[in-house]
């Protein structure tokens, strides 16, 4: 496979389903992020609760920034740039932060 | 449990992981990062699990909902973490033109995700509400 001229494009359509894929993931985490805050606005607004959920939308938006940086790299034309390790490490540390919020949304 | 640790070592050194071997067909890349985001969603679907338990539940007693809830919690983030552990695997292995590793994992989480399946099943049918 030589890596392809502007406009040259992948029969398999390669990167249009890794960036779809990418933005499955979004919206899964989306559906998490709302489910977290219903549990927070269940558990009352006291300060513990609020800043657990804090954390979760911070992982909720680091995903998206993660995603968003990575979608714009399978973009151009040509070869696409591979997943780096930072990406792929930065997205699992958003969903860490995402549990470490919901455990606090849980418990308190 | 010395793979483990070796694995780790990679995830901060990503330069390494660069050097070993040859860069394989890019669409072979692309494939094992679709395959990384699908375990990520089923590490996020148990995290909502998670929530949905906590949220949902609201009958059941205490002990059992914040029990269940958190296992599933526990479960999403140890998911997510053996995702980028078997992406970074299998990106080495392809490197190398070794065999993709062998998991035992898949089968685990189907079978503990079975064990909550009925776990709830029973909970809710025989109330044991609170």
């Amino acid at each position: 496979m030589t890596p392809g001229l502007l406009g040259e494009r992948d029969p398999g359509l390669q990167p249009e389903r890794t960036r779809l894929a990418w933005r499955r993931t979004t919206l899964a985490s989306t559906v998490v992020a709302v489910l977290a805050g219903k549990a927070g606005v269940a558990g009352g607004a006291s300060g513990d609760v609020l800043a657990a959920g804090v954390v979760c939308c911070a992982g909720w938006a680091g995903m998206l920034v993660v995603a968003h940086r990575r979608i714009r790299g399978l973009a151009g034309g040509g070869e696409p740039e591979r997943l780096s390790l930072g990406y792929a490490a930065g997205v699992v540390v958003c969903v860490l932060l995402t549990v470490g919020g919901g455990v606090g949304v849980v418990l308190w | 449990m010395i793979d483990f640790a070796r694995n780790v070592r990679l995830w901060f050194s990503p330069a390494e992981v660069r050097d070993d071997g040859e860069t394989p067909d890019y669409r072979f890349s692309l494939a094992n990062e679709r395959t990384f985001l699908a375990w990520l969603r089923t590490a996020l679907a148990l995290i909502g699990g998670g929530f949905a338990v906590d949220q949902f539940l609201p009958g059941l007693r205490w002990g059992w909902r914040v029990g269940l809830a958190l296992a599933l919690l526990a479960s999403g983030a140890l998911c997510a973490l053996r995702a980028v552990n078997h992406w970074v695997r299998c990106e080495r292995a392809m490197r190398r033109g070794e065999d993709l590793p062998v998991s035992r994992f898949p089968a685990l989480l189907g079978v503990v995700v079975a064990g909550v399946a009925v776990v709830m099943v029973v909970v809710v049918l025989l109330g044991w509400e609170g």
